[in-house]
């Protein structure tokens, strides 16, 4: 069955049984397979999941959070903003079981696909050693580099834009 | 005699190299483990506490009073109830272009959803099997439990 989602979309879930397929794309859509090729659509309740599935979703482990730190121009400084941004980063690392911190680099639109996803890379790599150096271990650390696939501002190409070049944490 | 020698050792060397392909990446860690919470890898069973990596082909087995929760290297939150048995069949992620897939199957019992970064950059890309039925996601949360007798 679908929960209704957190997300600003509801997304969808298709269950197909042999030659049958039913869509879900409304909260507590259900659809049950009594016999393989055979879905049939039904509606559920809050209460329904909570007695079903409550181990389950209480097991649930915490979202992922993301940080974003910016620099000032043309230095490897962040900016004051970023600095808090740092302490923040710490307490949620802290409340966390097994906390994995993935250090995400991503650019803007200038430069081509290749020359950015190694930039977005290398912002990521010094990212990762300075949350090294102030003490977090670097076995619970993973960089990523996603170039300008994913922007804060969406831009023209060949646009600079600072908005965009930026490091993300995300801690889980 | 020199020819079987040959052909044995083939196969074997091309095992061992898949074998360590597969376990060079995690495919994701424990968050949370209460009660029984067991891993099948390569037929061997382990408590699995938090903290725990979970690998491809790995099988993740609770109890009667067991619980677990899993976060995957794309952001995928899985949770799974007390009786059930979940097998991780495919995990694949590119962390540049969010490209991959993941397969699991819930063979017994009751699973909860939270799709990442895989279901949201293609909507082939997760996939949830139980016996009857393949589960197809376009980013979004939802349940599934595999039949009991209750049903």
């Amino acid at each position: 069955m679908l929960l209704p989602g957190k997300g600003p979309t509801p997304g969808a879930l298709t269950v197909t049984s042999g030659d049958e397929t039913r869509t879900l794309d409304q909260p507590y859509a259900a659809a049950r397979v009594s016999r393989p090729g055979s879905v049939s659509g039904q509606k559920t309740s809050e209460t329904e999941v909570r007695q079903t599935f409550g181990p389950a979703l209480e097991a649930q482990p915490g979202r992922p959070v993301s940080f974003y730190l910016y620099f000032l121009a043309d230095t490897d400084e962040f900016t004051p903003e970023s600095k808090q941004v740092v302490t923040q980063l710490f307490a949620e690392i802290a409340r966390r079981p097994a906390p994995e911190i993935v250090v995400i680099g991503h650019t803007d639109r200038v430069g081509s696909v290749p020359y950015n996803d190694a930039l977005s890379l290398r912002r990521a790599e010094r990212v990762r050693d300075e949350l090294v150096k102030l003490g977090i271990p670097k076995g619970r650390i993973s960089v990523a580099g996603r170039g300008a696939r994913e922007p804060e501002v969406r831009t023209a190409e060949k646009v600079a834009e600072a908005r965009n070049r930026r490091v993300e944490i995300s801690v889980r | 005699m020199k020819f079987p020698m040959i052909f044995l050792a083939l196969p074997l060397a091309l095992t061992i190299g898949v074998l360590q392909a597969g376990a060079a990446e995690n495919a994701g860690q424990i968050k949370v483990s209460k009660g029984a919470v067991q891993i099948e890898r390569s037929g061997q069973r382990t408590p699995a506490p938090v903290g725990s990596v979970v690998q491809q082909g790995d099988l993740v087995i609770t109890g009667a009073d067991g619980s677990v929760g899993i976060t995957f290297r794309d952001n995928s939150l899985l949770s799974v109830g007390p009786d059930s048995v979940l097998s991780i069949d495919r995990f694949v992620f590119d962390s540049t272009t969010h490209q991959g897939a993941f397969e699991s199957s819930l063979k017994q019992g009751t699973l909860a959803v939270v799709s990442g970064k895989l279901a949201k950059q293609s909507p082939e890309a997760m996939k949830v099997r139980t016996p009857a039925a393949i589960l197809g996601v376009r980013g979004t949360e939802f349940l599934v439990r595999t039949g009991s007798v209750k049903d």
